[in-house]
Parts: C-alpha cells; structure tokens; sequence
C-alpha cells in the first residue's frame, strides 16, 4: 500500500481487501464496552476540513481517538489566494507539529495530492472536490461486502448527479475492482460526457433498473435547479427517485448521505429493511481505523496485538 | 501625424539601443526554407546586417570581429512570437518587458508581440505610449504591442482605435477573454476600415465555457473536474469568421486547440475570409492526459486537448491552415500556480522551451518537417505586417544558432523568464540555442559559447 491514501487507483483489489478484513477486526472492537485500542498512542492525527462534513470529519475523529492518536481538528474557510493563509502554508504550520496523519477534506480536486508533497505525514483524502472520496468507496465495499459475503458479478446502479459526486466516482472504481459491473445513471445533464471511459455504463433512464442487485442513489443538491441541470425537484423525483414502486424486493440500497427525503429516495424506501444506509454510518468509523492503521502501522502481525 | 492606417509597420518594434555586432558564424548548417538555403556555409554578420554568405569555412573573420564555431550546429532564422504576456503594467511579479525579451532571446526569438491584458489594460494611447518607452529602455529583442479591442476587455465599448494605432499598437485583441457580443466584434470590424490593424480573437464562449477549468472529455470526467467543451472554442471561430466575410475584414485567430476550429478556419479560407491562425507549442505536443497529475502547470485557456485535437493542428501547421507557432507565454507566480488546480490561474511560459519542444516532439519522430517547423516559427509577424526573419545578404541579422543533438532538461539551469510554470519543465529536449541575434545585435549567448569565444574561436 501507498505511503497516502489520495484515491481509490492507489489500491489494488488486495489492498482493498487487506483495509476491510482489517476493518472487520476494528469493528469488533466498536462492540466493546471500552471501545479503544492503543496502536496510535502518542501520535498525532490532524483532521483538515475546508468543507463543512458531520459524518466525515467525525467518523475520522472518531477512528483516530479509538486508536489512542491525538486528534487535532480544523475547520477553515475554503482558501483562496486572495484571502487568508494559503494551503501550502497552513500544511507547512500543521507539519511543524509532526503530525503522523493528515486527513484532508477540500472543494478542490488534487489537494489531497498536493498536501501530500508539502508534507512527511501520510495524506488521506477525505474528499477533494467532485474528485475522489476513497473512505466512502471503502466503507461502502465494507457494507455490501459484509451484507453478501463478495461483490463479485454485483450489478450495482449509480443513480443521480454523477457529474458533481466524488463518491461516485470513488465507488465506480471500487466496485468494479471488486467484481461488481457498476451502471451509472440520472439525467443526461448530470451524466458526464466520457463516464463510460471509466468501465461503467451509462443510463440515462431508470427503465432497466430491476436489473440491478444494489441501488447506489446519490444526493441531489439543490443548487443544480437553479444551476438548470433538472428543471425542477419535482420532475426531478417524478423520474429518478429511487421508491418502492421502482424497486423490487431483494434489491438492495445505499446513500452515502445526508438524504434529502422525498427527493431522491422516498421516505419509506429509506426506512424499509432493503436500505444500508444505517449499515453504512456505522462502518464508517471502523474502515476509517482500518485505514489510519494501515498507512501507519500497516504490519499484519501487530493487528493481532492491537485487538487483543 | 499620420492617422487612421496607424504607422509604419516596420517601424512597430521597440527595443533598448544595443550595439550591432560583427561575427563570423563558421560551417554551420544554415537553413531557411524562404532563401532556400539548406547547406553548411559561413555566414558574415557586420554592422548587424548578413554581409556575406560563403562555402563552408571559407570567409575569414576580418578585424575585430567575433568568430563562433557553427560546425555540427544549424543556423536558422531567428523566431517571431506572435503572442506573448509580458504582464507588464501591473504585474511585473510574473514577468517585466525585461526578463520576458531575456526568454524570448533564449528561446531564440528576435521579436515578440506582447498581449494587452494587462492591469491596467492596455486600452488607452497613453498606456501604448508608456509599453513603448518602456520597451525602448529595457526590452531585449523587439517587442510589439498590441491594443484593446474593447475598453478594460469588458467587451463593451470600442477602445479609440485609430489613436491607439497612432501611439503604436499594432492590431488589437481582447486575448484572455472573448468578444462575447457579436454585434461588438462587427463594430469592431467595421471600425478596423478607419484604424487598420489586425483583430486577433481569443475564441471561447463563456456560455459553454462556463466554469470550466480543463478539456471536457474522458480526463476531466475521471478527474470531476468541469470540462471546456471543444466547440466553445469552435463556433466561435465559425460565428466570427462568418462576420469577417460579412464585414470583409481581416482577423486572426489565436491558440487554436481543437479539431472542429481547424475544420472552421478551414472552410472560412476557403470562402476566401481573410483569416490565419496560430497554434502553440503546448497544444501542438501534449493532451490533456497531462492533466490526470493534477499539475497546475497543465492548466491554460485554452485547454489541452484530446490526441486527435493534437493531430489536426499538427496537420494544420504542416499543411499551412494554421501559418504560425505562437508560444501564448503566460507567466504566473510560484505562489499562485502552488494551489489546487480548479483554483490556479490559466497559462504556462513557453518561450525558452518552443523550439526545443517542438523539435523534439514533431521533428526527430519524423511527424513534422524541420523546414517547416522553422517557417512556421518564424511566420508569425508577417501576419501583422511585421517583418519576416531571412538569411540572405543586405538582410538585419536575425539568427539563431541550435545544436540539434544538445539534450538538456527544461528548467535545469532555471529560466531566464521570471515564471517557472513551464508546462515543459523537467522534461528531457533535444535542440538547445545556444546563440540568438536580433536586429542585428547578439542578444542571447550560452555560457559555453561565451567561454570559448574568448579563446578567438568559440566552439
């Protein structure tokens, strides 16, 4: 593995495989009643936000306080040039802390990748931009893989606004090195011209979507009504909402959250037994460990050790 | 004072005073595909002007003048750049009349034409006339200015064209931005009948454009990042080429980057539009696969492009529809490229790297002609009514000497310009220049050469 973790491509399916059994391990330790392990003591973990985030930064939070790190977090203002401290100089200060791990969070594609050359911690890319969201795409390999044992030969559906989802494009990537064959679907406007070129096929209805075994449905921001992308939520939900009319029994459904309810999934798929979601948050933390344990402690023999 | 057609042309040129040289360039292999001249011959410079050609090593240095050893080495026309940011006023951070003519002379250019998208914009005579005095203290090789189409390049209001032809522009251009509004460019067009001057057009349309910040295709849907579709570029190529016929004016059209523009140009010639265009080094050489690092020195405007948008300008600059290599230089400060991608400023130099790029990438793999690489490269003041560099006796020395197996990585001695987003850097090149003269003066000169000359003979 990778000194970073700045996108899925710096994983291969093995790599993948190693974070999430080691992530099993870590989940058990999430049913204890002391819910910590030591294998970070005395190392520092800078959490970096430049996007608002509630599950994110504090399942990161989370994962690094579980492996005894200390944890600093930092809420900034999305930099710019022109007004306050640049990133390359807000790393180069945090960096004088020695931190082990920086986890990143930007509206910028690339800065976890330039982070990574400003500093000696190992970088994890939280999200940057409509780029990559490697974590998520981890912890959603995690949930299906702990729901149906492998994803291999999976018809998995990517439904909603591909072009501005870096979850999207984390999962396209991971399930297919996974075995799954990813479908992404939504309206031709937020379909991006060349997804195909990603492995995937494009869809630009629903009518096909018995076929898949697991619905992946994606936050519809409402900013792309006025942005006329969709010309209104309700057209919007009329077509693509992902409900119980279109589904059918055994399909199984994700969200990488926040859900905008009646929007693109209806309230009661949400709460229906098909729905991961709650599976989904929950998982959060333990990959979220797996990962920093893995960039920096990373030898297998030492996980028996750190869960004993 | 002479009004509406503007100056001289020959006399647009603006530089510091500098001392005529007297040299003897010895057996090199001298190559202009204009004189036809393709042979090893001696090449006597005196007083700044071609005195004599001779039969390889048969002219003897008369006193006091400077022999340099040419043998193995080519001797060409010295380059005309077209289109260049000198970010001077405003923005002497990124690059001064000064440090952008010092790369220009080692990139083996004896002329440049300097983009007015300057803060302030250049869009008043008085701004034209400070470029030029300027230029005549500090400017190493001969520098052009062009002027504002419209004022502040907001795309609103004509700039007074025939005075700013008066001070000195040469032809006019909102580069960095389009003219968005077509019935502004038609005014446009129709005034150039008064004022003269070429209108050189930076195609985009912002409404497909948009926020973009790189090619839209397979690269920037991987990558999330919002694309700039080829045809903003393309219709307005084919809108504006459509009111030059109607308006029979003459236009030019800048960094070309894609297929359906070459097709648009194209079909506009063939109407008999009076149009040219230009491509640069980085279009011409590398795809938008260099953005996959997430490099902000592979971020400009326009964007690099697909491979097959690569080959139809490669096609074109071979063919003649595109007449002429322009470097688009456009430096930026280290501070402000050192940011993400979506967030750094379009544009890399190109100056010193042109030649050496294209030779490498064109020239060795067989793709593009030397002779015509040269022609192209030196093709690019014509279009203004500047003059074209040749080798031929009673010409203005304008001469650049190039060891052709010289490897060297970009960037490794630095640059002369003051900005190092070169989307070249620490690339291995093969062509160095090692020696440039402009108007008659020895403006560029490699260490090793100055070394040697002082031992008599450089070599």
């Amino acid at each position: 593995m990778s000194r970073h973790l700045i996108s899925i491509d710096d994983l291969d399916r093995a790599g993948i495989e190693r974070i999430l059994d080691r992530a099993e391990s870590f989940a058990e330790v999430a049913g204890r009643e002391i819910k910590k392990v030591p294998a970070l003591r005395g190392r520092t973990v800078v959490n970096l936000f430049y996007e608002a985030s509630t599950r994110t930064s504090s399942s990161f939070e989370l994962a690094a306080k579980r492996l005894s790190a200390d944890v600093v977090s930092i809420r900034a203002a999305a930099s710019s040039v022109t007004k306050g401290e640049s990133l390359k100089d807000t790393v180069q200060t945090l960096s004088a802390y020695d931190p082990a791990a920086i986890v990143i969070r930007s509206p910028h594609a690339g800065a976890a990748q330039l982070v990574a050359r400003w500093t000696d911690a190992a970088v994890i890319n939280a999200g940057d931009g409509k780029h990559e969201h490697p974590t998520q795409a981890l912890l959603d390999v995690f949930t299906l893989r702990r729901r149906l044992g492998s994803l291999e030969g999976l018809k998995i559906w990517i439904v909603g606004d591909v072009t501005h989802s870096r979850v999207a494009r984390s999962d396209i990537l991971a399930f297919q090195r996974m075995g799954a064959e990813v479908t992404a679907a939504g309206p031709p406007t937020l379909l991006p011209r060349g997804i195909e070129t990603l492995g995937c096929t494009a869809e630009p209805t629903l009518e096909r979507i018995h076929e898949a075994d697991v619905v992946y449905v994606l936050r519809m921001q409402h900013e792309r009504m006025t942005e006329s992308f969709v010309p209104s939520l309700r057209e919007y939900a009329a077509r693509y909402q992902v409900n119980d009319v279109r589904l059918r029994p055994g399909q199984l459904v994700m969200h990488p959250g926040p859900v905008n309810r009646g929007v693109e999934l209806s309230s009661a798929t949400i709460d229906s037994p098909q729905a991961l979601i709650g599976d989904q948050v929950k998982a959060g933390v333990a990959v979220r460990m797996a990962v920093l344990y893995e960039l920096l402690v990373g030898s297998p023999n030492l996980i028996a050790a750190a869960v004993a | 004072m002479r009004t509406g057609a503007g100056p001289d042309p020959a006399t647009q040129l603006y530089a510091a005073p500098r001392p005529s040289c007297d040299v003897l360039i010895r057996q090199g292999h001298v190559l202009d595909p204009r004189t036809g001249i393709d042979e090893v011959c001696d090449v006597l410079v005196r007083g700044g002007e071609i005195a004599e050609l001779g039969e390889g090593g048969a002219l003897r240095a008369p006193d006091g003048a400077t022999t340099i050893e040419g043998r193995g080495r080519h001797l060409l026309p010295a380059f005309v750049d077209p289109h260049v940011h000198l970010r001077t006023p405003g923005q002497e951070y990124k690059e001064d009349i000064a440090s952008g003519t010092t790369a220009a002379a080692a990139g083996g250019y004896c002329a440049v034409v300097a983009m007015p998208n300057t803060s302030p914009t250049v869009d008043t005579a008085s701004v034209v006339g400070a470029l030029v005095a300027r230029a005549r203290a500090e400017a190493r090789v001969p520098t052009g200015f062009l002027a504002a189409i419209t004022r502040g390049l907001a795309g609103e209001e004509l700039t007074e064209m025939a005075e700013l032809r008066d001070a000195g522009a040469i032809g006019f251009t909102d580069d960095g931005k389009p003219v968005v509004s077509a019935g502004m460019l038609r005014k446009a067009l129709q005034y150039q009948r008064l004022a003269g001057g070429i209108i050189a057009l930076h195609e985009e349309d912002p409404a497909l454009s948009g926020d973009g910040v790189m090619h839209e295709g397979a690269i920037s849907a991987r990558l999330g990042m919002t694309g700039i579709p080829s045809l903003s570029e393309s219709t307005m190529v084919a809108r504006d080429a459509a009111l030059a016929r109607y308006e029979n004016a003459r236009v030019h059209f800048q960094h070309l980057s894609c297929v359906e523009s070459v097709e648009a140009l194209q079909t506009a010639r063939a109407q008999g539009v009076q149009v040219s265009g230009e491509a640069s080094p980085h279009h011409l050489t590398l795809t938008d696969a260099e953005v996959e690092s997430l490099d902000s020195r592979f971020k400009m405007n326009p964007p690099l492009r697909a491979e097959s948008d690569r080959q139809a300008l490669i096609d074109a600059l071979r063919s003649g529809v595109i007449e002429c290599v322009a470097t688009d230089h456009a430096p930026h400060a280290a501070h402000e490229k050192e940011v993400p991608f979506e967030e750094a400023p379009m544009g890399t130099t190109g100056l010193e790297t042109a030649f050496s790029a294209l030779y490498t990438e064109l020239v060795l793999p067989g793709v593009l002609g030397l002779d015509v690489l040269v022609e192209r490269m030196t093709a690019g003041g014509a279009l203004y009514g500047l003059f074209t560099p040749r080798i031929a006796v009673g010409e203005r020395a304008n001469l650049t000497l190039i060891d052709l197996d010289l490897s060297w990585v970009a960037g490794e001695d630095g640059y002369a310009s003051r900005s190092v987003n070169c989307s070249f850097d620490g690339r291995r090149l093969r062509g160095r220049v090692l020696l440039t003269v402009a108007a008659g003066a020895i403006v560029h000169q490699r260490p090793m050469l100055v070394a040697a000359s002082a031992g008599k003979v450089a070599r």
